[in-house]
């Protein structure tokens, strides 16, 4: 019987408790299979069809070939090829929230971490500065158009103090837009990321900077030389997930804008772009931007893959079943 | 004056720079959110009239005004993101905790390709095959239901890597293979053994989960339609489309704050381990 062969040999008993592995991992790959690779398959297979609503009439779906990607690659009635422009504008607007939230973070990581410095208080710090990724995009976005908004407190506060004349609008430029959807992203994302490096600065083997010191090396040269390159790996596995994060941006200009990307579309995002097809249910072209987006992320997570599976290249003498 | 008060001096100077740089960025952090408390407790004549920094009266009249308001059903909404929140909170870091120990403690043929794939779709986003799965539930008239938005947690790649790490750090395997000796079943000893030493990582994802689940937005504005089963977030973005000028503005702050309250009373009682979450499940130096 199984029972007897299992004290026999270990090798057995190694090919017996085999299939709970398989049992233990079935409900992640059924859920996964259904729910997430089927739709991605779909989303592709719909970007090579014709399918939309004109007006009552359903028209489609005909296969197209690639017609739908030369579709959007193809400048509209003013001459502007919209995906770039969409593209160019979650660019700026992340840059604008990812410079100051980098360097933001990497300052408050080596202040929370230098000895020499001892800050106290850093729970509270770390708590304040954390709270905004918590909190729902969509709400924190509502949240500024009702502050910075014509009838809103911000308006009141600067005219109050003659800064701005009544008539300003903070929606009617690209430059205030663009800067509040900035200064959101900065907010929610820039306690995170310095959490995230102290993390990386204390894993960092103390010797090292004692040596460094002792040789004479003063604190710029320390973290130069010694804290930046061993810092390297989480620092740029951050900007990576960041880039993914970015190119997601969706729920704050989307419900600042109520969708519009005013002015003049300067704030509508990639993901913008896609919600407006699903919407509207033009499958064809939503499906091909789905595809151009899923090519991007899949460059950038494969970056992160390759770096969260050097880890564990690393040989490892451990007793597995 | 010698060197080393010099130096002393120059720490001292640095050290009230570094303090001004933090209470600066906490008070940008908070005051958007103090603007809101305050607004929250005017009437819309006295938010209409200016700005202030004090608190005014009329919290609880803004709080019952938002409550039992007919076009956007706050309380509704707070009950089903609820529903779906926890569901999904307890399933994903169930299922992610059980799948992570099938890779880490059996070994079975496919077992490295396995781990390879879930770690290689780990940064794909749900809404780059959002079109397939809105297109899928509206087929199979699943849409205004809420199984779309909780059963798909059961696969989730980030939780399953931050259980895995887990286990390889505190799981010893001989742990394990007592409980066999003792006749324990694999399930048996996968609920009430492994799941207890893996507490403190599964109230972490739970939190995190909940959170995510809480806030999101893009997928159930795609599903929900039917009024009676909106989420908040879907809620808010529908104040924002609304006609403006005929809002009671205190009342729109109430919503935005009761949108974001039980996020923060969370946040408030458990934000030492939810911070040392963080950083868990990233890159290693």
């Amino acid at each position: 019987m199984d029972g007897q062969n299992q004290k026999k040999t270990g090798k057995q008993k190694a090919v017996n408790y085999a299939k709970w592995g398989y049992i233990f991992i079935i409900p992640f790959f059924v859920v996964y299979i259904i729910f997430t690779l089927v739709p991605q398959f779909l989303t592709i297979y719909n970007s090579f069809f014709e399918t939309y609503r004109d007006g009552l009439t359903q028209i489609g779906p005909n296969f197209v070939g690639l017609d739908n990607y030369r579709a959007v690659f193809t400048p509209d009635s003013s001459g502007t090829i919209r995906i770039l422009k969409y593209f160019a504008n979650t660019l700026i607007m992340w840059v604008a929230g990812a410079v100051p939230q980098f360097v933001i973070a990497m300052l408050l990581a080596i202040f929370f971490t230098s000895y020499r410095l001892n800050i106290k208080g850093q729970g509270f710090f770390k708590t304040v500065i954390y709270m905004p990724n918590l909190i729902m995009a969509a709400a924190f976005s509502m949240l500024f158009f009702t502050l910075f908004n014509r009838a809103g407190p911000i308006q009141a506060i600067l005219v109050q103090n003659g800064m701005i004349d009544q008539s300003f609008d903070f929606f009617a430029y690209k430059i205030t837009v663009r800067g509040m959807i900035a200064l959101m992203n900065f907010l929610m994302w820039f306690g995170n990321t310095t959490i995230v490096l102290m993390a990386g600065i204390m894993g960092i083997d103390q010797s090292l900077f004692e040596s460094a010191t002792i040789d004479g090396a003063n604190s710029t040269q320390v973290f130069f030389k010694v804290t930046l390159p061993l810092l390297m790996p989480i620092f740029v596995y951050c900007l990576i997930t960041a880039m993914i994060g970015g190119i997601q941006m969706f729920d704050v200009p989307q419900v600042l804008t109520n969708g519009k990307g005013v002015p003049d579309e300067l704030s509508r995002t990639l993901i913008m772009y896609l919600n407006g097809y699903l919407i509207n249910k033009n499958f064809g072209m939503a499906g091909a931007i789905s595809v151009i987006i899923l090519i991007i992320t899949g460059i950038l997570g494969g970056i992160v893959y390759r770096m969260l599976s050097a880890q564990y290249k690393a040989p490892k003498q451990k007793r597995k079943y | 004056m010698n060197k080393s008060e010099k130096g002393r001096l120059k720490l001292m100077i640095l050290r009230v720079i570094v303090y001004i740089i933090l209470i600066f960025l906490c008070v940008l952090c908070l005051f958007f959110f103090y603007l809101m408390v305050i607004n929250a407790s005017r009437s819309n004549a006295q938010l209409s009239s200016g700005f202030t920094l004090i608190p005014k009266g009329h919290f609880i009249d803004n709080l019952v005004n938002a409550w039992t308001d007919a076009s956007i059903n706050i309380p509704r909404g707070m009950l089903n993101s609820l529903i779906i929140a926890l569901v999904s909170a307890v399933l994903t870091t169930y299922f992610s905790a059980l799948t992570a120990y099938g890779i880490h403690v059996y070994d079975f043929k496919g077992k490295t390709a396995v781990f390879t794939f879930i770690m290689a779709v780990m940064m794909i986003p749900a809404q780059v095959s959002a079109l397939g799965f809105v297109q899928m539930m509206n087929k199979m008239h699943l849409n205004n239901n809420f199984l779309p938005l909780i059963v798909p947690s059961i696969a989730a790649p980030v939780v399953f890597f931050y259980m895995k790490q887990y286990m390889e750090s505190v799981l010893p395997l001989e742990i394990i293979d007592a409980a066999r000796v003792d006749g324990s079943g694999e399930f048996y000893t996968f609920n009430k053994i492994v799941l207890p030493i893996m507490k403190p990582a599964i109230a972490v994802q739970m939190i995190f989960s909940f959170v995510s689940s809480w806030n999101n937005y893009f997928i159930p504005a795609l599903l929900l339609d039917k009024a009676e089963m909106k989420t908040v977030p879907i809620m808010i973005a529908q104040l924002r489309s609304a006609d403006y000028s005929k809002f009671d503005m205190g009342k729109v702050y109430m919503f935005i704050l009761l949108a974001i309250l039980p996020v923060m009373i969370v946040y408030i009682i458990l934000s030492k381990s939810i911070i040392r979450g963080v950083t868990a499940g990233s890159v290693k130096g």
